[in-house]
């Protein structure tokens, strides 16, 4: 389970805390406030541990079991911090009917990690996506925001290649 | 810029800038969509810049980079206009040869032309490409004329006229009635009247009313709405705000999925240019309507796109959806009256109000009124977005506008409606499209994906893939849904592993009753589609499977196996390079052979192999 993810120091610093306050005071008694204070700390942070979710809960007075079914409902969220660049392989129809499966395996294969894992060197994490609406081009492949179409397991180690 | 106070403040300033313009500057208009920046558009458009400033040719040409065109296969596109000449697989190279003989002088380079498969033709102008000549694209069509970024380039071709009319000229019950007279219905799958939805909610008692925009789009295999977001999104924003003025509501909002990221940015420059022209806000346009609006972006869940799921993400709580005992357009978003419809759906409003719902009702059938817009992909000649008039047949989207399947292999169904939908085999090809047909074939029209699969498909895979889709996207609430879907899963991968037994058709068709009428949601509800539509034309593979250990389509892995024709195998070793298990061995220039052992089955051998000697036995 997700929630046994270890932080690897005090995430929690006076820092990250200030960083968070400002997000927070921005949606300051604004309904709905959680899902995009939860986005915003994500991309700040890159995860949401659980040292970030009760800060979040306690500010703004949301119960901290509230936060975290929130976190762990959607697709978006993650408790583990990801590795420097992130490979989302699409599995739409149209990219799983034109091999998306195969590019996925040989990822797995090639990478040594399952689908949510980071390599050990943190130069990669692996996820799989649900439709990036980029069906014209299947199968696609999107690293980090670059969206790579056409792919084939060939064409894996090549396309990787820049991103370090 | 001063906010518009007036309808004549509006119409003068649209003068203006048609004015302002010369008709004759040539406009290269290169699609930015998200599929051709990933062909590299954007390199493109930047050695157009660079081109244009060196040859000083700023009063003669303009550069506007636009929405998704459509024809995604031959990306990046771009259209020429005045004369409309249509270059496709554009890349950097060719920038400066275009300017030179397309801008500058006065001709066309054949390399860049389509040409046609049948006649081997080149094709100059976009209009007469079979892919785009067969469409009628009144929805999608100004995705390729207009910069999404720039409203200017919005009012020019005429938008915000709708909301004049409607609010000028019409009152909120003419409006209400203009749309139900076009029979418009939901383009998000359901196929509800739109007009009675707002007339519903405009009725349901409340101080507040919202509207919401659902683009949401999460069934696998569509983009048509994010298209529309990004291309056009000043025509989205125009439907809402005229449904808003219809059914008494001031606060709208866009729900979009956060795997967009251009759409969100798009309709949010969108929404902040309509702010500072004065056409959300307060008195817009100087009459007593107020309206505006604000983006959620989605968490990445699929159940979101269920109305009252959605409801509840923008409320900042987790999608589960709830029972409709009570309707969203009585009791939704924070218990008030709340309409919603999605985004292809909005955009159809401004064309209904300006041209009539006579007009709008000639296009269609009978009972499915107007055009629809299509993903066409898969194992499909002409990938891309196709728009075209309820009642067109599948046979037509596929096979004139589609060209038909891939490398001389052989048709074998069409997915259509995404995870909720169904597979439709080859008989039923001359079919119509519309709503109720698509039903009566145990599929539906869902938000418009249209997955073509030939016959190196497995149905029962496919199947497969969508309960692995649909067990991980239920939210759980209901047991038959949660469970239910996971143990129909556990037995097609079962079948597709080649541990199937008697029975398990049987028991998937039992199961998928119980799931289907058990269920609160649409998710749940429609789960059972993609297995049962599958079992119901494609039977024998299901029986190949479990009776004979064999899959038809040589897909499943536990059934099939790699092996190199002795015969045929010149010994090159780009299988052998490529293996990355290292299961292939053999001499140079002599004939290879797999370890089965060490295989695992990951077809890199079949695919780089040149001389067709890997078969899948």
């Amino acid at each position: 389970m997700e929630i046994a993810a270890k932080t690897e120091e005090n995430i929690l610093t006076k820092e990250s805390m200030e960083i968070l306050d400002k997000i927070i005071s921005r949606y300051k008694g604004k309904r709905g406030a959680l899902m995009p204070v939860l986005q915003e700390a994500q991309e700040e942070f890159g995860y949401l541990p659980i040292e970030i979710q009760n800060y979040i809960a306690t500010q703004m007075g949301i119960p901290a079991s509230e936060v975290y079914g929130v976190v762990t409902f959607y697709h978006f969220f993650t408790m583990v911090p990801k590795g420097r660049h992130t490979i989302k392989v699409c599995l739409g129809t149209a990219c799983y009917v034109r091999g998306g499966k195969k590019i996925i395996e040989k990822l797995k294969n090639d990478l040594g990690i399952d689908i949510g894992g980071t390599t050990p060197d943190r130069r990669f994490s692996l996820d799989v996506v649900r439709c990036l609406g980029a069906c014209g081009l299947a199968p696609v492949v999107m690293v980090d925001n670059d969206i790579h179409q056409g792919m084939k397991p060939s064409k894996l180690d090549k396309t990787l290649e820049p991103y370090k | 810029m001063s906010k518009f106070l007036s309808k004549q403040d509006l119409e003068e300033y649209r003068k203006k800038i048609i004015n302002s313009r010369d008709p004759n500057k040539i406009i290269i208009a290169l699609c930015g969509d998200t599929g051709c920046q990933a062909y590299g558009a954007n390199k493109i458009a930047d050695a157009f810049r660079k081109e244009i400033k060196a040859k000083n040719l700023q009063d003669r040409v303009e550069l506007k980079i636009t929405g998704c065109h459509g024809f995604c296969e031959r990306g990046p596109l771009i259209v020429i206009y005045p004369k409309k000449i249509f270059y496709q697989k554009v890349s950097e190279k060719d920038v400066s040869e275009i300017i030179s003989e397309s801008v500058v002088n006065d001709n066309v380079i054949e390399r860049l032309l389509y040409v046609h498969p049948e006649t081997k033709e080149p094709i100059v102008k976009e209009d007469e490409v079979p892919f785009y000549n067969r469409q009628q694209k009144i929805i999608s069509g100004m995705n390729s004329v207009i910069d999404p970024t720039n409203i200017d380039d919005y009012i020019a071709i005429g938008g915000y006229s709708a909301l004049e009319k409607a609010l000028f000229d019409m009152d909120p019950d003419s409006i209400i009635e203009e749309v139900k007279k076009a029979n418009l219905r939901g383009r998000g799958g359901g196929g509800f009247p739109t007009g009675v939805k707002w007339e519903s909610c405009k009725n349901a008692p409340g101080d507040i009313h919202y509207v919401i925009c659902n683009a949401d789009e999460g069934d696998p295999g569509a983009y048509m709405d994010r298209s529309l977001l990004e291309g056009n999104p000043h025509s989205v924003l125009e439907g809402m705000m005229i449904g808003a003025y219809a059914i008494g509501s001031s606060e709208g909002y866009v729900y979009v999925r956060n795997e967009y990221p251009l759409a969100v940015e798009n309709v949010n420059i969108a929404i902040k240019q309509a702010r500072e022209y004065g056409l959300l806000g307060e008195n817009i346009l100087g009459t007593d309507f107020s309206f505006d609006i604000k983006v959620t972006r989605g968490g990445g869940a699929f159940v979101c796109g269920e109305s009252t799921a959605l409801m509840a993400s923008i409320e900042g709580l987790w999608g589960e959806p709830r029972a409709k005992h009570i309707h969203t357009v009585v009791s939704g978003l924070y218990n008030k009256p709340t309409n919603l419809n999605n985004v292809e759906t909005w955009a159809n409003v401004p064309l209904i109000i300006n041209k009539g719902a006579d007009w709008y009702s000639k296009i269609g059938t009978e009972n499915s009124k107007g055009t629809k817009i299509f993903s066409l992909v898969g194992k499909v000649n002409n990938t891309g977005l196709v728009e075209v008039p309820m009642g067109i047949t599948l046979r037509e989207i596929i096979f004139d506008i589609g060209g038909g399947v891939p490398n001389g292999k052989k048709f074998k169904a069409v997915q259509t409606g995404g995870p909720s939908g169904g597979c439709i085999p080859e008989e039923y090809l001359d079919t119509p499209v519309d709503f109720d047909r698509l039903t009566e074939l145990g599929s539906m029209m869902g938000s418009g994906g249209m997955i073509v699969m030939d016959e190196s498909t497995c149905m029962v895979d496919v199947a497969r893939y969508f309960l692995n889709f649909l067990k991980d996207e239920s939210c759980g609430k209901c047991t038959t849904c949660r469970e239910g879907i996971k143990r129909m899963y556990e037995i097609l991968t079962d079948i597709t592993e080649g541990r199937g037994k008697e029975g398990d058709i049987e028991l998937l068709e039992e199961l998928g009753w119980v799931v289907a009428n058990a269920s609160l949601c649409g998710l749940g509800q429609t789960a059972p589609n993609p297995v049962l539509s599958t079992i119901r034309y494609f039977r024998d593979e299901y029986e190949a499977h479990i009776k004979e250990k064999r899959c038809p389509a040589k897909v499943c892995k536990a059934l099939i196996r790699y092996e190199i024709d002795q015969e045929k195998c010149t010994g090159c070793g780009r299988c052998r390079i490529n293996c990355p298990v290292e299961a292939i061995s053999g001499e140079k220039k002599k004939p290879h052979i797999i370890d089965q052992e060490k295989c695992i089955k990951c077809g890199i051998c079949h695919e780089v192999c040149k001389f067709d000697a890997v078969n899948i036995i």
